[in-house]
């Protein structure tokens, strides 16, 4: 096959375009320069689009003797996640960018240029497992269960999940990895790993928020509409936070309080106390499937975080939302999260929490 | 086989190069220095200059011997900058194309950030053609605050020749001096550094065969110039650092054997010609950027830029590359983000078709068969370029979500 292997610069994108490479594709590196200006990304903790990124990955393709080219996708970065990801907050929801990476950028506007240039498959460094199934491709839990990043991935519909691989769904853990790629002399062999959002190299979220956004200044309440606080912006929270709060008056039981609900049209951060977060049920849009669509309620697991746990729930497509019932309750469940469900190890497809109902 | 269609980027070291180089590199010896070694060395490098002087229309005490022509490009903008500013509190205008080199360019933008200048770039037209006539409207209003002008040779992009020897005089009038980078032009075209009237020129050694690394800046004798670098006080103060006999000898046995051959850049010239017509035939809605008029007056001999209507240039160069055809975007671009190229902008193009710009060059290694390649391999190369730059539109066409459809948090 023909594989257009993206290479972040990191060592997991490295390793594999390299098990690419030995399992005898034609395979061709590119780094997707995702920041017009990537000077600015280059201080504070390492992003994914600085100049040495950039260079890591060049090398890492010289050493693996593929050829290697650096593509500009930029704008649709811009307007597809960073945007979003303004938005998203600005509306009193809690994005994944990652997740509107992948479904947008990786496997959109890289595969389908791929595609068209002539190649079969994007190879990313993902932790999960594309296997063939009775009706195509299956997208699968990666063998690393602590590393699994299916979650992310759970947004791709079954042409994209045709057009995926990650050859390292198999690799028993990261530090594996690791070794492998110091066994094939990758000099990004000891590279940190990334955890921030890499368009926040600084990690401070809320400041970046805050310099979109400009201040909007509104009240902290109780549920029954007390007001405990001010703040200045909504998009500084998100459901089940408990620090930073800036509550002037403790509850009166001298218990913590977490952020239940966020209201940016009249600016109000809702908190109560933690049993209130659990959630019982929850509405999601948007829906993808990259298995076949639900018939009917049906068993499954969902997952509402990357690294969360899975519970097991009832959904239900319901025209245009699927409706979920969770078997257990889940806490820190917000409007904007990505719900991804799942039958065993499978992804089944995803879909966008739109509401959800306390237990 | 791969066509090497990138001369512009660096063309292949020339075999007399080579072997000048390796004989020069072989003997021990600081130019400098006194005994028998160093006066061999200080011969090797004051016949290269000879030589290079006398290819040019320079005196030998006008050539300073530089790392290539970055350095001499700076040492240029910055060095008559500071001269002249020192001299005179008044003079810190700067005044150049807007077509220039990033060497050129970026050293004009330091000064004005860093060193108090005013930069005024001379607008250029649709075929990259500086225009002499805002020269002239800058230097009737203010020519005793202008420091210096700075004008190329010929354009590194879109191959436009431009009026140096007219800028010269109309700066000369004005009692201001003009640097000319003419690093794609040396080797390439017939320069006459004393007939030009530009008071500094640069030049590149691996422009023209001879080795990365090894340059020089022409200076008009008595142009007062700051030195940059600081040290030995090698090449007369204006410039420090040990001197590099083998580069310099090979720097002018290049130069010397890409003059030797007088009928080479006609031999260039009409491979590219038959290269531009082949293009055109091959692929509709290609269009020649540059100068249109294809004789040495006017246009690079090897330089043949193309813009292609609704194709990314990025997927072009990788499906030339894959088929073994090696060109370029246009300047060649660190591993940061391509931008739009700032010459097609100043010709009036906007970012859509500047996207879709590839620049071939050919030089002294070129063959029929390279343009037989290219030929070959352009148009599939569009055809899949295009529907790459389709698919775009596609992915977007993907996004599932309208802006505020989701319904309100509960």
């Amino acid at each position: 096959m023909r594989v257009l292997a993206a290479m972040s610069g990191g060592v997991d994108s490295a390793v594999a375009a390299a098990r690419a490479v030995d399992a005898g594709h034609d395979v061709v590196g590119v780094h997707m320069a995702l920041n017009r200006a990537p000077g600015t990304l280059r201080t504070g903790s390492r992003g994914c689009c600085t100049i040495e990124d950039a260079l890591d990955a060049r090398r890492a393709a010289d050493l693996l003797g593929i050829p290697f080219y650096v593509w500009d996708l930029s704008e649709s970065f811009l307007e597809e996640v960073v945007e979003d990801f303004v938005a998203e907050y600005a509306a009193g929801r809690t994005p994944n960018p990652c997740v509107r990476c992948n479904e947008r950028i990786k496997f959109a506007a890289l595969l389908d240029k791929g595609i068209a240039l002539g190649f079969d498959a994007v190879c990313t460094g993902h932790y999960a497992r594309v296997l063939p199934g009775p009706h195509g491709a299956e997208l699968h839990r990666a063998a690393d269960a602590a590393k699994d990043q299916s979650y992310v991935l759970a947004v791709l519909d079954a042409d994209q999940v045709a057009h995926a691989m990650f050859p390292l769904g198999d690799a028993p853990t990261k530090e594996r990895v690791r070794a492998e790629a110091e066994r094939r002399g990758l000099p990004v062999a000891r590279k940190p790993d990334s955890h921030d959002i890499c368009f926040i190299p600084d990690g401070d979220t809320r400041g970046f928020l805050a310099e979109k956004l400009g201040e909007e200044p509104g009240e902290v309440v109780d549920e029954d509409g007390a007001v405990l606080g001010t703040h200045t912006g909504t998009y500084g929270f998100t459901v089940g936070q408990r620090k930073g709060l800036g509550l002037t008056r403790p509850a009166a039981d001298g218990r913590p309080r977490y952020v239940l609900s966020i209201e940016p049209v009249r600016r109000t951060v809702t908190v109560g106390p933690a049993e209130r977060l659990a959630v019982g049920e929850l509405r999601a849009v948007e829906a993808v499937w990259s298995a076949p669509e639900p018939v009917g309620p049906v068993e499954v697991h969902v997952q509402v975080r990357a690294h969360g746990e899975a519970v097991p729930a009832v959904a239900e497509v319901a025209g245009e939302e699927v409706l979920v019932a969770l078997r257990a309750p889940l806490t820190g469940v917000a409007p904007g999260q990505t719900v991804a469900f799942y039958a065993g190890s499978r992804v089944l497809g995803s879909a966008t929490i739109s509401a959800t109902t306390p237990a | 086989m791969t066509a090497y269609l990138d001369h512009a980027s660096t063309t292949p070291l020339r075999p007399e190069a080579l072997e000048a180089y390796a004989a020069a590199a072989a003997l021990a010896g600081n130019p400098s220095s006194l005994h028998s070694s160093g006066r061999r060395a200080r011969a090797a490098v004051e016949e290269s200059r000879e030589a290079l002087a006398a290819a040019v229309g320079a005196r030998p005490g006008e050539v300073v011997w530089t790392s290539g022509g970055t350095e001499a490009d700076n040492l240029a903008v910055k060095g008559l900058y500071w001269a002249r500013r020192d001299a005179d509190p008044r003079r810190r205008r700067v005044l150049v194309g807007a077509a220039e080199h990033h060497a050129v360019l970026d050293c004009a933008a330091w000064l004005a950030e860093h060193e108090g200048a005013d930069v005024r770039l001379l607008p250029v037209d649709a075929a990259g053609r500086a225009d002499l006539d805002a020269l002239r409207a800058e230097l009737d209003a203010g020519a005793g605050e202008v420091a210096l002008v700075s004008l190329m040779w010929a354009n590194n992009e879109v191959g436009t020749v431009q009026p140096v020897a007219a800028a010269a005089e109309l700066a000369h009038a004005a009692g201001v001096p003009l640097h000319t980078d003419a690093v794609q032009a040396v080797g390439h075209l017939p320069v006459d550094f004393a007939a030009s009237g530009a008071d500094a020129l640069s030049l590149s050694a691996h422009k023209f065969g001879g080795p990365v690394g090894a340059g020089a800046l022409l200076l008009r004798r008595g142009t007062p110039l700051v030195p940059l670098q600081h040290g030995g006080g090698q090449e007369l103060g204006a410039r420090s650092g040990t001197l590099d006999a083998p580069a310099a000898r090979a720097t002018a046995a290049a130069l010397s054997a890409a003059l030797a051959d007088p009928a080479e850049p006609a031999r260039t010239a009409a491979l590219r010609d038959r290269l531009v017509a082949g293009l055109r035939e091959a692929v509709p809605g290609l269009v020649l950027r540059g100068d249109p008029v294809l004789d040495a007056g006017h246009r690079l001999p090897g330089n043949a830029h193309v813009t292609v209507a609704g194709c990314e240039g990025d997927s072009l160069l990788y499906l030339l590359d894959a088929a073994g055809v090696e060109c370029s975007t246009g300047s060649a671009c660190q591993a940061g983000v391509p931008r739009p190229s700032h010459v097609l902008l100043a010709m009036g193009l906007d970012e859509a078709e500047a996207a879709g710009a590839l620049r071939f060059s050919l030089g002294w290694s070129s063959t029929d068969a390279d343009v037989d390649a290219a030929l070959a391999a352009i148009g599939p190369a569009v055809e899949r370029a295009r529907r790459a730059s389709g698919s775009a539109r596609t992915s977007r066409a993907r996004r599932r979500r309208p802006a505020g459809a989701v319904a309100e948090a509960s």
